[in-house]
């Protein structure tokens, strides 16, 4: 039995070893799968922490529900406009893409400015107590993660332009990343939300 | 949707600078980025290896008469953390997977090129901006550990950088992760299927996906880390509330398995230099396979068993007590099939078959301690003595530094078209083995006897075991000097190898030595069996 015969792939197809498949997307899954245990492990340590340390007496870490209730609704909503935008670039129709482009990123940015409307009229700082630290820490670094996926819509939006942008139909890569991304933003502030403000 | 790369590598060509010039470039060949993290890992390791001799020369007497307390601390931190994430990990996983991955799958390159010189130019300002912060405000003082509340009392800039450098290089270890899991699970060459690949890429994949899922708690639990010394926050800090035992568990989420990041790689590079030089097929590839997935999935959940005085709840111990001994069937699979790959062989003896041999009877010896270790009882009698040390020493230092060395042998032709003088070779083994086995063997006899880790003065009685210790050590960095001179010797005027001086049928040493840039002439060579050797060895004379 050979094991190695050149001379019966010289007669295979040459155009194999020049193209291959597009896996930018599967290598940013891997990076996801990552970055999700690193909130992983911040879950980790808040349900340890809720379960073994007893907050000192009189600390505050009741939630108001509103708030957050709204930026759950709106991020789920920003996550369909981004699907929408999606389907009206298939269709070539850049305009109408960056149309439902720019009302994901109003909603992002609003997502943040009530983030920091909750921040400013919470009753406990960072260092208050063991809760408001994770409480911080957790939903500060979700919220780190949808300031940078505003910006790349931002950008995205932008190179979505008719003449001389680097995304369309043909380039559709840039866009699905950023969607990924931010699915996967909102799919973290979905399980945050639960785990945090109703658990 | 489909990509270019030939248009992409031209480009890269021409802006590339050609010769030696092009190892201090940002190059996106995976064959020079390979080399890169070799030698940056190997300018690490003198540095480590220094730190070490620092301590051994330390432990010579029972008082702290060579350095101060504190300094013996920053030594000890530094010698730990320089090793294992800016020597052993960068080695094994960056340098060797550039560098044969892309070969053993049949590619012209990595699947992310860019990402993967990122990933190697993290590494030397991080090494840097940690050797230097001695200078500035003392190291950092806590041990690769970094346990809180000591990360926290100690003097902080230190540990801040350390923060820092150590979040850089994990950074740098899940892009390369996530490039060798593309690599080899999407950018294989048609027709060639996963049974079909040298095991070195196993092991690179279940290694890849253990950084992947692992090393992000780490960077999590860094980051809670430096919030508690830089923000005043809680996190770990008992006296603001906080949990230290949090701290350990996540951070052993990571650090256990950094020891499989650390030797599974190891491993497979054992199975690819075995059965070139005992000219046998690898013995059970798919147990070996099954092997490597089941250390990946049992890695992941034994991290506890580094906490049994910690006040583990008895569940805990119970649980991750038989985890750990499970760990033990898929690693003495391993074993048994590399004793049964060379037995009946026609084995060579050289200088990387001698550094292989030399790895197993370390790893057989520091797995059986290991197991020792997992038993509880056994476990809280040696906690945080010198027994862990030499423990973990065998399975890093005789595990995956004599694979490194061995594999420096093995693939030196290839990178240079040179071969390594046997002579000195040798000379290097033979230093090597008997100092390291010198040096740590006595050790599992002081722990045994009570003497504590990581503290610079220590009872009388252990001083004569001790100095037999150092002088191991002695012997370990002299050995560094034949390896040198053998390595700039071989470099200038070395034997020439030939393309295939091991006579291998792995696919690296199907093309020509040196590598051309894209590293096949024509088309890739399509290699269903990485280790046909003995019986099917006439049909492919014209290899041979």
């Amino acid at each position: 039995m050979t094991t190695i015969n050149p001379k019966k792939l010289e007669n295979s197809s040459k155009e194999n070893n020049l193209h291959h498949e597009d896996f930018r997307l599967f290598g940013l899954i891997t990076f996801l799968i990552a970055d999700g245990m690193t909130f992983a492990g911040f879950f980790a340590a808040y349900l340890t922490y809720k379960a073994v340390n007893p907050l000192p007496d009189g600390a505050i870490y009741e939630l108001e529900l509103p708030i957050p209730t709204i930026n759950t609704i709106l991020l789920l909503i920003s996550s369909a406009t981004f699907h929408k935008a999606g389907k009206a670039l298939l269709k070539k129709n850049n305009f109408e893409s960056q149309k439902w482009l720019l009302i994901t990123s109003v909603l992002g940015i609003t997502f943040l400015i009530c983030q920091l409307f909750e921040y400013f009229h919470l009753p406990f700082g960072l260092t208050d107590n063991l809760f408001a630290s994770t409480f911080y820490a957790l939903t500060g670094f979700h919220g780190l993660h949808v300031t940078l996926g505003t910006l790349m819509i931002l950008i995205i939006l932008w190179q979505t332009r008719i003449d001389g942008g680097r995304v369309s139909y043909k380039n559709m890569f840039p866009f699905e990343a950023v969607e990924l991304y931010w699915h996967f933003v909102d799919g973290i502030w979905v399980i945050l939300f639960i785990i945090l403000y109703l658990l | 949707m489909t990509i270019l790369i030939d248009k992409k590598n031209q480009v890269a060509e021409k802006i590339q600078p050609k010769g030696f010039l092009r190892y201090f470039s940002f190059s996106l060949d995976h064959k020079v980025i390979g080399i890169q993290y070799l030698v940056c890992g190997f300018l690490f390791y003198l540095v480590g290896g220094t730190l070490a001799s620092a301590i051994r020369i330390e432990l010579t007497s029972p008082m702290s008469d060579f350095m101060p307390r504190d300094v013996y601390n920053q030594v000890l931190t530094l010698h730990g953390t320089i090793m294992i994430f800016l020597w052993i990990v960068p080695v094994v996983n960056g340098a060797f997977g550039n560098y044969l991955i892309p070969f053993y799958v049949g590619a012209r390159d990595m699947a992310f090129p860019r990402l993967n010189a990122v990933a190697f130019w993290l590494i030397p300002p991080s090494g840097l901006m940690l050797i230097t912060s001695y200078f500035i405000d003392g190291a950092a003082q806590a041990g690769w550990t970094a346990y809180p509340p000591l990360s926290i009392t100690t003097p902080q800039s230190g540990q801040i950088v350390w923060i820092l450098s150590v979040l850089l290089l994990g950074g740098s270890s899940i892009f390369g992760g996530i490039n060798f899991i593309a690599t080899i699970l999407k950018l294989r060459r048609p027709g060639l299927k996963l049974m079909q690949l040298p095991m070195y890429c196993w092991a690179m994949l279940g290694t890849s996906i253990l950084v992947v899922l692992s090393t992000p708690v780490l960077a999590g639990t860094l980051i809670l880390l430096s919030f508690d010394i830089v923000a005043n926050t809680g996190f770990f800090n008992p006296v603001l509330g906080g949990n230290v035992v949090v701290y350990q568990h996540l951070f052993w989420f990571y650090s256990h398995p950094a020891v499989y990041i650390m030797v599974l790689p190891a491993f497979g590079l054992v199975s690819e230099i075995l059965p070139i030089h005992c000219r046998k097929a690898l013995f059970g590839y798919r147990t070996m396979v099954f092997s490597i997935m089941g250390i990946v999935v049992l890695g992941l959940v034994v991290w506890a068993h580094h906490m049994f005085t910690s006040g583990t709840p008895p569940w805990m111990r119970l649980f991750f007590t038989i985890a750990t001994a499970f760990i033990a069937v898929p690693t003495g699979i391993k074993f048994f099939n590399w004793v049964a790959t060379m037995w009946g062989g026609k084995i060579s003896i050289n200088s990387a078959m001698l550094f292989s041999c030399g790895f197993i009877i370390n790893f057989v010896f520091g797995g059986i301690t290991g197991v020792a270790l997992a038993q509880v009882p056994f476990d809280i009698h040696v906690h945080d003595t010198y027994f862990v040390v030499a423990h973990f020493h065998y399975i890093v230092y005789g595990g995956s530094v004599f694979v490194i060395f061995s594999s420096i042998y093995h693939w030196f032709p290839k990178v240079t078209g040179k071969l390594l003088d046997e002579k000195l070779g040798m000379l290097h083994f033979a230093l090597t083995f008997i100092g390291f086995n010198l040096c740590f063997a006595p050790q599992h006899w002081l722990g045994l006897n009570g003497m504590p880790r990581r503290v610079a003065e220590y009872d009388p009685q252990f001083q004569f075991v001790n100095q037999i210790s150092s002088l191991g050590a002695l012997f370990m960095a002299i050995s560094t000097i034949p390896f040198l001179i053998n390595i700039f010797l071989s470099i200038k005027n070395g034997k020439k190898a030939g393309d295939n001086p091991w006579r291998a049928l792995t696919p690296e040493w199907l093309t020509s030595s040196p590598p051309p840039v894209e590293n096949w002439k024509g088309e890739a060579p399509l290699v269903t069996e990485p280790y046909g050797y003995g019986n099917d060895l006439k049909d492919n004379k014209e290899f041979l």
